[in-house]
This record gives C-alpha cells, sequence and structure tokens, in this order.
C-alpha cells in the first residue's frame, strides 16, 4: 500500500516536473447567451494559465430536460468526448455512478462552500460534482402599487391574496384590464415541482420526501396549501398560470400586469432593462409563509461541474473544474452575472456588494433555500418530480382535491419506493 | 405444313425468349435492391432489434449492458396474493399507457383525415392554371419548411393567453369572448395540437396529392370536359381514381408519422395528460425516468400497433403491392 | 350576360380561396418575420404590421456559435442525404415496381416497417452502431442515420408512380434492347420527374429539419445543423427565451427552402403533359 503510494507520487512528480500532459478537453455547458459568453472568458483564463491544456466548450440546447436525455445517453454509452459536465442540482444522485469522485481531489478547499449545497452533490458518499454557482428564488413585487394603495410586503400566503387581490381590481377599475395580482410557474414541469414545493414546506407540510426517505406528502398542511394555490387560478392568476413557465410569468410581469410574481434572479435585471414597464418599480424579498412563524422555503437551483469517469484526461478536467470554480472565478461570476455563489466567503466580499448589491440581498433567500428531493429517491428523482407535479396541475386545474390527489400521490410514491428508493 | 410448323417455331421460341429476358430483369432487379436492403438493415435492423431485446430486460440507462432478460414481465406480470387475489402490473394494464394510446389515435385519426382533404382542395387549386401560381406553390410549402422544433415554439407564442395574437385576433374577430389558455387547459390543449399540426403537414399531403394529379394525363380532362361531364363528377369519377394510389401512400406516411408524432407535442404541451401519447410518455420512461426498459417496451408496442393498422389499412385500402402483370 | 356574372363569381370565389390559403399558410411566418424585427419588452406586444425595424437579432444571430457553417452542414446532410436516397430508391423501385417476382410485397412491408419504430426508441441502438463504425460527431453520422426515415419514403413513392407509368414505352426500350439501368436512366427517369423532385424535396426538408438525432450524433459546433444550431440559440439569461433571435434564425433557414421550391417547382408541375404519354 505505502509501497503503491510512493510509486503514484513518483509517478506524479516525474509527470510534473516534465511537461504536463498535453490534455483537450470538452466542456458541454447548457447555459445561455452571456452565461456562454462568460464561459468562454473563464476557459480563455484557465488557458493562459495552463497553456498544455486545451478546453472547447460544447453549447447545448437551455432545455434542462433534452440536456439530461442527452448526457444520460453519452455517459451509458461511455462517450469519452466530453471530459466536464455542467449539471443542475438535482442530477447528481442520478448520474452519479458516471461521474468522478472529487472527494479526494477537493478535500483542501470543500470547507469553504455551503455544506447544503456540498451535500446535495454528493451522492453514495461520493461529491460527483462541484458547485458553480447557486439559484433561488424571491418575490418579486411592484413598490409604487403597494405605496399607492398603502400595503406592506406580505408575510403570509393569505396576505399576498388579498393584497393582490384588491389591487388587481383596483387597477383593473382605473382602467388596466390586463393587470393581474399574482404570478408563478403552473405548467406541468419540474417548475411547478418547485414553487408547490415552497407553498407546501413553507406552511410545515414537509418536503415530499424526508431525506430518510420517508414519503411525508400526504397530510392535511401540505393539502390546504395546495388548495390555496388553486384558489388563486382564475381570481388572483390568470387561468393560463396552467401552462407559465418562468419566461411568460416574466412577460406579464415585466409588462407591467402583474403586483407579485414568483421568480429566479434573473429577472431581476430584465426587469431592469431600459425597455421594461416596471424599471425601478419593484422590489425583491423572501417568499411568504403559510401562517404567523412558519420558516420561509425557497428551492435550491443552481449548476455545478462534474468530471466523466470516462474523459481520458482525469487530471487535467479535475484541474478546469476547480478554476472554474475557485473563489476568484466566483467573485467575477457573481459580479458579471449576478449568479449567486456557492462559497460561504463570496457574500461578504466588500467588491462583490458594491458591484452587485443584488447578491448580499438575496443571501437571505438562499439561506432559506430547501433541496427538492433529489438525494433520497436516487435515480428515481424525475418520476417522483412528474408524479408530483402532475398531482398538484391535477388540483390546481380542479380535478380532484389536494386531499384526493396527495392520497392518491401517496399511494403512486409508495409503489414506486419498493423496498428502498 | 411448314407454314404451320414455323408457326409453331414461333409459338414455341416467344415464351423462351420472354422467360429469359424475365430472369436477366428479375437479376438485374435484385441487385438493384441489395444495396438498398443492405443500407436499411444496418441503419434499421441492429437498433429496432436492440429496443426490441431491451424490451424484454429491466436495462437501466443508468448501465445499458448490464440488464437481464425478464421475459414478459415489461409488458405484463401477475402475482398472486396470499389471499388468493391476483394483481396484475406491467404496460398492458398500466392506465396511463392506455391514456397515451387514446391520445395517439385520436390525433392520428383526425389529424391525417383533415389533413388529406384539406391537402386535396389545396392540390386541386394548384393544379388549376393562373397567374402567380408558382409564388402560391412556394409559399403554401413555408408551413412543412420551418423546423419542427421551431414552429412548434412559434405557435406557442402566438398561443399564449396573455400576449399571443391568436387570442388578439379571435377577440377581435369576435370568436372568442375572452382570452383563451389555449395550451394550459385539458379541453383546448388537443385542439391546439391538432391546428397546428394541420398547418404544418397540410403542404406535404398537397405537394404529394399534386404530384399525382399532375401524372394524370390531361387528354382524360380535355376529353371529359367535351362531353360535359360536370366537375364534380369528373372529380370522382376520373380524378379521384387516378391520384388514388398517390393518395393511398401520402396517406399512410402520414399515419406514420401521426402515429409516432413526437416533437410537436413535446415542445407545445409537454406534460399534459390531454395530449400526451405513445412517443411522448416512451421518451420520459426512456430517458427522463429510470425505466429504459419500460420504455423500450412502450416503443416495440407502439410499433406492433402500427404494424396491424397498417397491415389493416393496406388491406382494406386494398393498396396493389404487386404492380400488375409486368 | 348571367353567364359573365356566373364566370365572374366563379373566378372572384377561386382566387378568395387562393388568398385564404396563402393567408393561412403564410401568416405565422409572417408573424415570425414581424417578430424577428422586434427585441425587449416589444416582444411581449401584440401587433399586426411592422412597428420597429432592426436588423440586431440576424446579427445577433449570425454572430453566435457558428451559424453559417451550421447552414453549410445543412445543406451538405440534407443534399447528400436526398441524392444517395433518390438514387437507392429509383433502382430499388423500378425491382419493385416493374420485375415480377416473389417476395415483392414482403420487401415493401419490411420497408414501411423502418417508419414504425419511435424515432426516440432507435436513438440508443443507433448511436451503438454509430460509434461502432466510427463516424460519430461527422456529417455522415447524420446523413447515414438519415436514411432510416428518408429512403422507405423515397422507395414506397416511387414504387407507386412508377407502377403507373404505361407498359408500352418500356416494351419499346426493351424492343430496342435496352439495359434495366437505360430504362431507368433514359425512359423513366425524364417522365418521373414530378414524382423526383416532390420526393426530393420532402426528404430534402425532413433532413434539414431533423433536431434530434442531429443533436445526439454531433457534439461540437463545427458538425452541427441549423435545427440544433437555432435550439441552442439563448437568450442572455438563463430561463430567458430569445424569441426574437429564433425568429430571424428560422427566417434566415426557411429563406433557402422557398428560394429551392421557387426553382424547382417548374419541375414539380411539367412532367406528364397532354400527349407526353399516351397509353
Amino acid at each position: 500500500m505505502k509501497m503503491k503510494s510512493l510509486m503514484l507520487g513518483l509517478l506524479m512528480s516525474v509527470s510534473a516536473v516534465a511537461t504536463v500532459q498535453a490534455a483537450d478537453l470538452q466542456i458541454v455547458l447548457g447555459d445561455t447567451g452571456t452565461g456562454l459568453q462568460f464561459l468562454q472568458g473563464q476557459v480563455e483564463r484557465y488557458m493562459a494559465a495552463n497553456p498544455e491544456d486545451k478546453v472547447t466548450i460544447v453549447p447545448m440546447p437551455s432545455s434542462t430536460s433534452d440536456q439530461f436525455g442527452q448526457y444520460k445517453l453519452w455517459l451509458a454509452a461511455g462517450n469519452t468526448d466530453i471530459d466536464v459536465y455542467t449539471t443542475d442540482v438535482i442530477w447528481a444522485p442520478q448520474l452519479a455512478d458516471h461521474l468522478t469522485d472529487l472527494t479526494e481531489a477537493t478535500k483542501d478547499i470543500i470547507g469553504g462552500y455551503f455544506p447544503a449545497i456540498v451535500e446535495s452533490q454528493t451522492a453514495n458518499g461520493k461529491l460527483v460534482a462541484l458547485p458553480s454557482f447557486t439559484d433561488a428564488p424571491a418575490l418579486y413585487y411592484r413598490k409604487d402599487l403597494l405605496e399607492k394603495y398603502g400595503k406592506s410586503v406580505p408575510k403570509t400566503w393569505d396576505e399576498l391574496a388579498a393584497t393582490a387581490k384588491e389591487i388587481q381590481d383596483g387597477e383593473r377599475a382605473a382602467g388596466n384590464k390586463d393587470m393581474w395580482g399574482f404570478v408563478w410557474q403552473g405548467n406541468a414541469y419540474e417548475g411547478l415541482t418547485c414553487d408547490a414545493l415552497e407553498w407546501v414546506k413553507s406552511s410545515g407540510g414537509g418536503q415530499i420526501v424526508e431525506p430518510d426517505g420517508t414519503i411525508s406528502i400526504n397530510n392535511e398542511k401540505a393539502a390546504a396549501a395546495i388548495d390555496r394555490a388553486k384558489g388563486w387560478v382564475g381570481t388572483i392568476s390568470p387561468e393560463g398560470v396552467l401552462a407559465y413557465g418562468e419566461e411568460e410569468s416574466r412577460g406579464v410581469w415585466q409588462l407591467g400586469n402583474a403586483v407579485f410574481m414568483r421568480n429566479w434572479p434573473y429577472a431581476y435585471g430584465l426587469g431592469n432593462g431600459a425597455d421594461s414597464a416596471v424599471k425601478d418599480k419593484f422590489d425583491v424579498t423572501t417568499l411568504p409563509v403559510g401562517a404567523e412563524g412558519d420558516a420561509p422555503a425557497a428551492t435550491l437551483g443552481g449548476w455545478n461541474l462534474a468530471v466523466s469517469k470516462y474523459s481520458p484526461d482525469q487530471d487535467a478536467a479535475i484541474r478546469l473544474v476547480k478554476f472554474l470554480s475557485s473563489p476568484e472565478e466566483q467573485k467575477l461570476r457573481a459580479i458579471e452575472q449576478t449568479n449567486l455563489p456557492t462559497l460561504v466567503a463570496t457574500y461578504d466580499d466588500p467588491d462583490v456588494a458594491a458591484k452587485a448589491p443584488i447578491i448580499p440581498l438575496w443571501k437571505d433567500v438562499f439561506l432559506n433555500a430547501v433541496p427538492r428531493p433529489s438525494g433520497p429517491t436516487g435515480l428515481k428523482y424525475n418520476e417522483v418530480s412528474s408524479l408530483f407535479w402532475s398531482a398538484v396541475h391535477d388540483t390546481l386545474s380542479g380535478n380532484g382535491t389536494g386531499a384526493e390527489n396527495l392520497e392518491l400521490l401517496e399511494a403512486k410514491l409508495t409503489e414506486l419506493k419498493g423496498d428502498a428508493w | 405444313m411448314t407454314a404451320e410448323a414455323t408457326a409453331g417455331t414461333v409459338v414455341r421460341t416467344q415464351p423462351q425468349i420472354k422467360s429469359e429476358l424475365m430472369k436477366s430483369r428479375v437479376a438485374a432487379a435484385m441487385w438493384f435492391l441489395v444495396p438498398m436492403l443492405v443500407a436499411l438493415a444496418i441503419v434499421a435492423g441492429w437498433p429496432l432489434l436492440r429496443t426490441i431485446y431491451f424490451s424484454l430486460t429491466n436495462t437501466s440507462l443508468n448501465d445499458l449492458y448490464g440488464g437481464d432478460f425478464v421475459g414478459f414481465k415489461n409488458y405484463l406480470s401477475w402475482t398472486t396474493l396470499k389471499s388468493g387475489r391476483t394483481v396484475f402490473s406491467g404496460l398492458l394494464v398500466d392506465p396511463a399507457w392506455w391514456n397515451a394510446v387514446g391520445n395517439t389515435l385520436r390525433f392520428a385519426v383526425i389529424s391525417v383525415t383533415l389533413e388529406t382533404v384539406i391537402g386535396m382542395i389545396v392540390a386541386l387549386v394548384l393544379n388549376a392554371e393562373f397567374k402567380g401560381r408558382g409564388i402560391v406553390r412556394a409559399a403554401i410549402l413555408i408551413p412543412w419548411a420551418i423546423p419542427t422544433i421551431v414552429s412548434a415554439k412559434m405557435w406557442s407564442w402566438m398561443l399564449n393567453d396573455q400576449f399571443g395574437i391568436i387570442n388578439d385576433l379571435f377577440l377581435s374577430l369576435g370568436i372568442i369572448s375572452q382570452k383563451v389558455a389555449w395550451t394550459a387547459t385539458a379541453d383546448t390543449a388537443m385542439t391546439a395540437v391538432l391546428i397546428v399540426d394541420i398547418w404544418k403537414t397540410t403542404p406535404f399531403m398537397a405537394l404529394l396529392i399534386l404530384a399525382g394529379l399532375q401524372m394524370v394525363p390531361k387528354d382524360v380532362y380535355e376529353a371529359a370536359k367535351i362531353d360535359g361531364v360536370h366537375p364534380v363528377k369528373v372529380f370522382f369519377k376520373v380524378t379521384l381514381p387516378l391520384v388514388r394510389p398517390a393518395v393511398m401512400v401520402a396517406v399512410i406516411f402520414r399515419l406514420l408519422d401521426a402515429m409516432r408524432i413526437f416533437d410537436l407535442i413535446y415542445v407545445l404541451t409537454p406534460n399534459s395528460k390531454a395530449t400526451k401519447t405513445m412517443s411522448v410518455i416512451s421518451r420520459e420512461n426512456l430517458f427522463d425516468f429510470d425505466k429504459f426498459a419500460y420504455g423500450s417496451a412502450q416503443s416495440t408496442l407502439l410499433f406492433l400497433m402500427i404494424a396491424v393498422m397498417t397491415g389493416l389499412y393496406i388491406w382494406l385500402g386494398k393498396v396493389r403491392f404487386d404492380g400488375g402483370d409486368r | 350576360m348571367t353567364m359573365d356574372l356566373w364566370a365572374i363569381t366563379k373566378r372572384v370565389a377561386f382566387y378568395a380561396l387562393v388568398l385564404f390559403i396563402v393567408v393561412v399558410a403564410v401568416f405565422p411566418f409572417y408573424y415570425a418575420i414581424l417578430t424577428s424585427f422586434k427585441s425587449g419588452t416589444d416582444l411581449f406586444r401584440v401587433s399586426y404590421w411592422p412597428t420597429s425595424f432592426s436588423l440586431d437579432n440576424y446579427v445577433a444571430v449570425l454572430n453566435v456559435g457558428d451559424f453559417p457553417r451550421n447552414v453549410l452542414n445543412s445543406i451538405f446532410v440534407a443534399s447528400v442525404t436526398v441524392l444517395l436516397a433518390l438514387f437507392l430508391a429509383v433502382t430499388a423501385s423500378f425491382a419493385l415496381s416493374r420485375v415480377r417476382f416473389r417476395g415483392r410485397g414482403l420487401i415493401l412491408m419490411t420497408i414501411l416497417g423502418v417508419s414504425m419504430f419511435p424515432q426516440i426508441a432507435v436513438l440508443a441502438g443507433l448511436f451503438e452502431v454509430i460509434r461502432f463504425l466510427g463516424i460519430y460527431n461527422t456529417p455522415w453520422a447524420l446523413i447515414f442515420s438519415y436514411t432510416i426515415f428518408t429512403l422507405p419514403f423515397t422507395v414506397w413513392v416511387l414504387t407507386t408512380f412508377m407502377r403507373d407509368l404505361p407498359i408500352e414505352i418500356e416494351e419499346a426500350a426493351i424492343v430496342d434492347g435496352a439495359t434495366p439501368w437505360v430504362i431507368i436512366t433514359r425512359v423513366f427517369m425524364p417522365l418521373m420527374w414530378p414524382a423526383l423532385v416532390t420526393t426530393g424535396l420532402l426528404a430534402f426538408i425532413g433532413a434539414w429539419n431533423e433536431f434530434l438525432f442531429a443533436l445526439t450524433f454531433t457534439s461540437s459546433n463545427a458538425t452541427r445543423t441549423v435545427p440544433v444550431a437555432i435550439a441552442l440559440l439563448s437568450g442572455g439569461t438563463q430561463h430567458e427565451i430569445p424569441w426574437g433571435a429564433i425568429m430571424a434564425a428560422s427566417v434566415i433557414v426557411t429563406v433557402p427552402l422557398v428560394i429551392l421550391v421557387l426553382v424547382f417547382q417548374r419541375k414539380i408541375i411539367s412532367g406528364l403533359t397532354a400527349g407526353g404519354v399516351k397509353g
């Protein structure tokens, strides 16, 4: 054993002394526009520091479900062409078998990351991806309208509904027929799982499947939370919200036709764009809670960097991943991209606070982040999520009450779980 | 006598020449078929057999080569409980699957029927001579020419309840009284999908039927015109029988495509129960869920259903295989 | 007089029908063009006529990644796919339609069977074949995989059309001692132009628009085709859908096809005109 590690050390040092093995790395990225540009800059900086490596970016369509299917197929077939994958926060346990364990390589730096995020990227004791940036939604509200109607920022969901209704009716009477109280993501897709998890969790209804694997979703508080959301459809939210994703809600919001919106940080910068109808008229806060005393919840999002087990250049790939998620790069990312850092220290960096004031603002939101049950459910997470959003979507569309659909959901989840997840 | 004998030899050699000719023609035909069959065997044979094999295993996409053979368990399996009650599971008793089957059949029948009728009308119009015919012909092909993933996105934009132009247009024309959330509600989702599909694939039908119409010799029409036959009668008695083979083939291919419809629905209404088709549900199992073998079973069953349907269609529609006496 | 009136009404009705067809077919495309000139919050406002005119989206599309390269890839892949499919299909359909031998029906059904499997299901198996052949991430991977949908279609359509050509023209050629190859190229092909151009065009568009295989079997910007490139267009930030750029890109990729149709449309319509072939 000792001999082996000695040899290995020797070998490593020899190769380090001699020219480092030139590596040709391919990194796939599903991120978009400026995100892609930013990565290009990062890669150039990396190549300047490591001139022996050549890195090529392979962009992917922004649909995460397209990316996921693609990566799964590539990994299943042992594709050696792709070295580094950028992965969604929920994919780690599902792709874990094909990803390199980064525990050893990152043991000296991993302490600086938020433990909750590191936990989400750990599967069967292996750290399969290094967090690059995180994401958490917030409640967007119209300062000007709340002021006009003398309302305070709502603390509970019921307050939100009441305020939304009053302002919506007032604005409609004043001539804006297209005014709505609250827009969110109600289409039957992963986004609804996020939205509904927030309603349930912030009402004390658990998080669908608890970290120990218990199916907890069938409870009164969860049912009440979903029934409450059902009450919004057609009153403070348009019927069409049942087909809305992030962009549709932002569309309504940015035309100035909504009082409240639940959305991710990306809408902040766009909402303050020059042609936006809500420029400088809104602010963000944590999402409401079910009742006084409950803790607010925001679903944890974010992207990570994983090394493929089939990459022929493991060392170089790990070097690249570590570089991309290093403190300097995260700081730059926070300033240029307003992406939430995954390193604790970056939030308190004075430069970040000065140049991207939204980041420290979001720290509160992020500290309330709740993970989707991708850890405990492992390979079956996508199906769990699909069953959950279907049950919620059914309830919102009026096919059965929350209690009925959650009871059914519990039965389906139990069957899916079998003996163990 | 001699004359008779000569006649006899002629009669005898004629079939000989013919059969030799036939032999060489058949040989040539074989050589013509080989490259195509080889191409198809490689490109389609292996993947098809692979999928059918996967459907009989418990393979996971997480470990593509580690599946065990489980027979028809993915299709149907049962366990008898202690109480003596038998519980069935598998594809054949999966309500989600049968819901998808229903959606697919409804979609296929309605869309192909409407596309054939509209396609025929468009083809007849394009077959007439009028000024600017070339431009019109190109214009009509536009819907088919736009990539599906783009036109599906385009339509989802146009069908949006708040800022979609369709609602705006229908409101101002008085067709609807309030904004409709087309893709959100179960009742309208299928209608929306049908509208987009018909818009998109009618040009395909029209063009194939038009090619058929163009192969009909013009003198047939002229003869009918001189005889003073009513145009409607000409259409049903002359045109339709002549273009029937072209229409039948066009319908077969549209039907095959419609039964396998995927990308349009995947983009427009990906998770709506009212529009989830067999291909969409099998993609979900193949790639999104950890049920690769189950998804393969769904694909195989879809294949079998289409095969039976096509067989029936060809049989009932009396589509000729033989090519007559040639 | 009444006759004239009737004729005029008929004419007006006919042109009204033509106009209706064109408007329905083109309107979404027109709307796409309108959208492609818009940007920012303007995108969310409905308008029927051009309100703003900016080529920013087009500039953006042409500068993103390798879009011009992707267009060239698409042209290459689609052209070779069509030529290959037509070559294989013309000879095969001659055999299937004009020569009598046992098992023709079976062969035709088998070919059709290839078109019965959902594309999504053959993805994994096809991926293996392509990697085995060593053509992964090359245009040949696409050309090769596209035969799975172009070949059955072209074979069937051409077989149907060839079967209906009168036997007499072929007999005349046989009497002159023509080989089957000569019969195909010299006698049938000229008569088959409408069918050839139509199937070629439809196959071209099919290959031009294919997305799933193109995404799976290539993994670099240099080998990708247009539909994938369009899917790669993205807004400034995550979740943001760049409607303007998507519309601009689809206009860019649709225009060559419209031109192609305009060039070939005479061929679609010529072929068997009166007296061309008398049975």
